[in-house]
């Protein structure tokens, strides 16, 4: 694909097959809001590095691909989807192939009676009062290319409702499986949680594929915490090093709201994550950590920004880089607090590791102040490893490995060690390890 | 011979610091080496360990009948060569137990040796800091991080403990130490002498050899050994102080 027309051109001609992919469900309510997605998708540009959003993240390796919007039912064995499961914790799982639900890998444990942990498409189908409430209310997509794609294009993804006062300790397990073929394709997850007043939910988001393919993630999850949920979000992006994942995730909070997100990435080609949280209300909550290992010729960016448009909230933002090769990362946050938004705390900090000469990092916190009763604060690091403590460690008969993966797993320990689930944790203790003693 | 050193000359940054060490040490052997500030006792004890910034020029070292500097930091400490830190490195995130489970677990392998399981561990740890009277919550603790000077000193002598090296040399291990850590540090080096091991005492006062006797002292100034002798020479040091030796020297290059 040579010019932005064509990528604009070629998916606008898929619509119509990919309508009548969606059978009966074309006359739903929901299949107007796809039309008009299209529509603003037609009068919309790609960006390019000439946007102050994109000016460090160059999409031309994405656009030279044609991505099917087409995908057929891949069967996938329970086995596969063991390994990436985490170890002696129980939990919910939902698992989706190529961007369809798959029930027979799926599993619910102990849901209450109103919960509704399953398929976006199911509960479009059928009309679910709550999808029809909040679907596509907090990612507007007027302008943005790839919300509105996404929009356009929305068939599956999953569905969570927690109604008032139901607290779901288990975990819910979201797998996001990409099964290659000869075709190169394009999954266009849709996810909407809704955790009602006084509920509480874990969900992990987790995007995988089967080998180390081309093909292209367009994700968007919108995250409704209504007046005291606690939300504890995970995502994990470990798709294919040759795949690109765009991704974004709009989070609204009513009065005295907990939400929390952790990043973890190492996957893709390219990865772009938009991650945008606002306080609707009084009393609330917000923890952004992000952790973020590249390397050969990876980038990773991500685009926070929490919105303080209410007095008396807080937030903490961490996001920690380690980069290796040629690898290059991007993050960019931005707190807003505007100017009834007294008595807010904001806190945030960017501490990259760069393992390499030639790996490049741009940091920009970017905080806007409208209030003048507030603590705010932010702060960004670049460093290397510490060779004094790596020759210390060597002293003691440590080989240069081990040094190395005790060295790297010290530096991001601390974003995660606020992950409340311990499996979850040495997952991740593992997949740090394994990203640089190979 | 457990360790020898041959002609030994070293260069930081462009200078020269050691020119011409020769050193002899067997097992069950203690040897002090003494000498002003600026005289090469802490690059003498870096080049052993491995220390990259320090460039050997001239000489051999020889350790167990192998020739030392063809080894990695991390292999000669496998080998048993341990150097005790004049200033231990702090390294949040790491804690002590992480660290030395994985040392002695590689340190195991490389020996041939099968690693040991947790408990085992667990059980060697305790013993070894009721040595150094190290408080066990010392242990899950990050590296150093936050340690008073004596307590930085204490947890180089029970890493030492626990890693059970052939040949410890401890570099200026009294400096920043009050009298009642220092006896707590040398009671410790004291219990971990054996007929099977050997220990390098680097230090500028005679006040820590009071504690740890040694069998030989050696005067080190401007890069090379200028007077051996048992341990009666380091109390001679502390009674004329190094003025005597700089002049003993000069009469002798005169």
């Amino acid at each position: 694909m040579e010019n932005i027309t064509d990528i604009k051109k070629y998916f606008i001609n898929q619509f119509d097959e990919f309508e009548k992919s969606l059978n009966g469900e074309k006359t739903s309510e929901f299949h107007q809001v796809r039309k008009e997605a299209l529509s603003n998708f037609s009068k919309l540009s790609v960006p390019t590095q000439k946007d102050e959003e994109w000016k460090h993240t160059n999409l031309s390796p994405l656009l030279k691909h044609n991505f099917s919007t087409l995908v057929h039912k891949e069967n996938v064995s329970s086995e596969v989807i063991t390994n990436f499961l985490f170890d002696k914790t129980e939990h919910s799982l939902l698992v989706f192939v190529n961007g369809i639900f798959s029930p027979e890998l799926s599993r619910l444990i102990e849901i209450p009676k109103g919960v509704v942990i399953g398929s976006l498409a199911e509960s479009l189908k059928n009309n679910h009062p709550i999808v029809k409430k909040y679907l596509g209310k907090y990612a507007k997509d007027e302008n943005l290319f790839f919300t509105t794609l996404n929009t356009a294009f929305t068939k599956d993804g999953a569905f969570v409702y927690i109604p008032e006062s139901k607290v779901i300790e288990i975990p819910i397990h979201i797998i996001f499986y990409t099964k290659t073929g000869s075709e190169k394709i394009i999954t266009q997850p849709r996810n909407l949680f809704v955790a009602g007043r006084n509920s509480q939910v874990t969900i992990i988001e987790h995007y995988i594929s089967d080998e180390e393919n081309i093909y292209f993630t367009n994700a968007v999850t919108e995250i409704v915490a209504d007046q005291n949920a606690i939300v504890d979000h995970i995502k994990l992006q470990e798709e294919s090093k040759k795949s690109f994942h765009i991704a974004r995730m709009e989070v609204d909070q009513e009065r005295s709201s907990n939400f929390s997100s952790h990043l973890i990435s190492h996957g893709a080609e390219i990865s772009r994550n938009d991650f945008n949280a606002r306080f609707n209300d009084e009393g609330s909550e917000c923890i952004l950590n992000g952790l973020f290992m590249i390397g050969d010729e990876q980038l990773f960016d991500a685009h926070t920004m929490i919105d303080h448009a209410k007095p008396l909230c807080n937030s903490h933002e961490h996001y920690k880089g380690i980069l290796q090769d040629k690898s290059k990362g991007v993050f960019n946050g931005k707190v807003m607090v505007r100017r009834d938004a007294q008595k807010t705390n904001a806190f945030q900090e960017n501490n990259t590791i760069l393992l390499s000469d030639d790996a490049v990092i741009n940091t920009k916190p970017q905080l806007e102040i409208f209030a003048d009763d507030v603590k705010c604060s932010h702060g960004a690091t670049i460093g290397k490893l510490n060779d004094e403590a790596k020759f210390y460690l060597k002293s003691r008969g440590i080989g240069e490995k081990s040094a190395m993966a005790i060295l790297i797993n010290a530096f991001a320990i601390d974003v995660i060690t606020s992950i409340k689930i311990p499996s979850v944790r040495n997952y991740l203790e593992n997949i740090i390890a394994k990203q640089f003693i190979g | 011979m457990l360790l020898e050193i041959k002609n030994l000359h070293a260069k930081v940054e462009g200078n020269e610091i050691l020119k011409g060490i020769n050193l002899k040490v067997d097992l069950g052997e203690v040897h002090a080496i003494m000498g002003p500030n600026g005289s090469g006792k802490s690059t003498l004890a870096s080049v052993l360990a491995g220390k990259e910034e320090y460039e050997v020029t001239e000489g051999e070292i020889w350790f167990k009948g192998k020739n030392l500097l063809e080894l990695n930091p991390e292999d000669r400490a496998r080998e048993g060569i341990f150097l005790a830190f004049q200033y231990p490195v702090e390294i949040p995130g790491v804690s002590n137990t992480n660290l030395l489970k994985t040392a002695v677990n590689e340190i195991r392998k490389y020996n041939g040796e099968e690693e040991l399981d947790s408990i085992d561990f667990l059980k060697l740890l305790k013993e070894k800091s009721k040595l150094v009277e190290l408080d066990q919550k010392f242990l899950s603790r990050s590296v150093n991080e936050g340690f008073s000077g004596g307590e930085k000193k204490r947890n180089e002598i029970f890493q030492m403990a626990v890693l059970n090296p052939k040949l410890a040399v401890l570099d200026e291990t009294d400096s920043g130490l009050d009298i009642d850590a220092l006896k707590i540090v040398a009671n410790g080096v004291n219990k971990l002498k054996t007929k099977d091991n050997a220990t390098i005492v680097v230090t500028h006062y005679q006040r820590l050899l009071d504690y740890i006797i040694p069998d030989f002292v050696h005067v080190l100034y401007k890069g090379k050994i200028v007077k051996s002798g048992g341990k009666e020479l380091a109390l001679e040091l502390e009674e004329k102080g190094y003025d005597w030796i700089k002049s003993d020297k000069a009469e002798i290059v005169a």
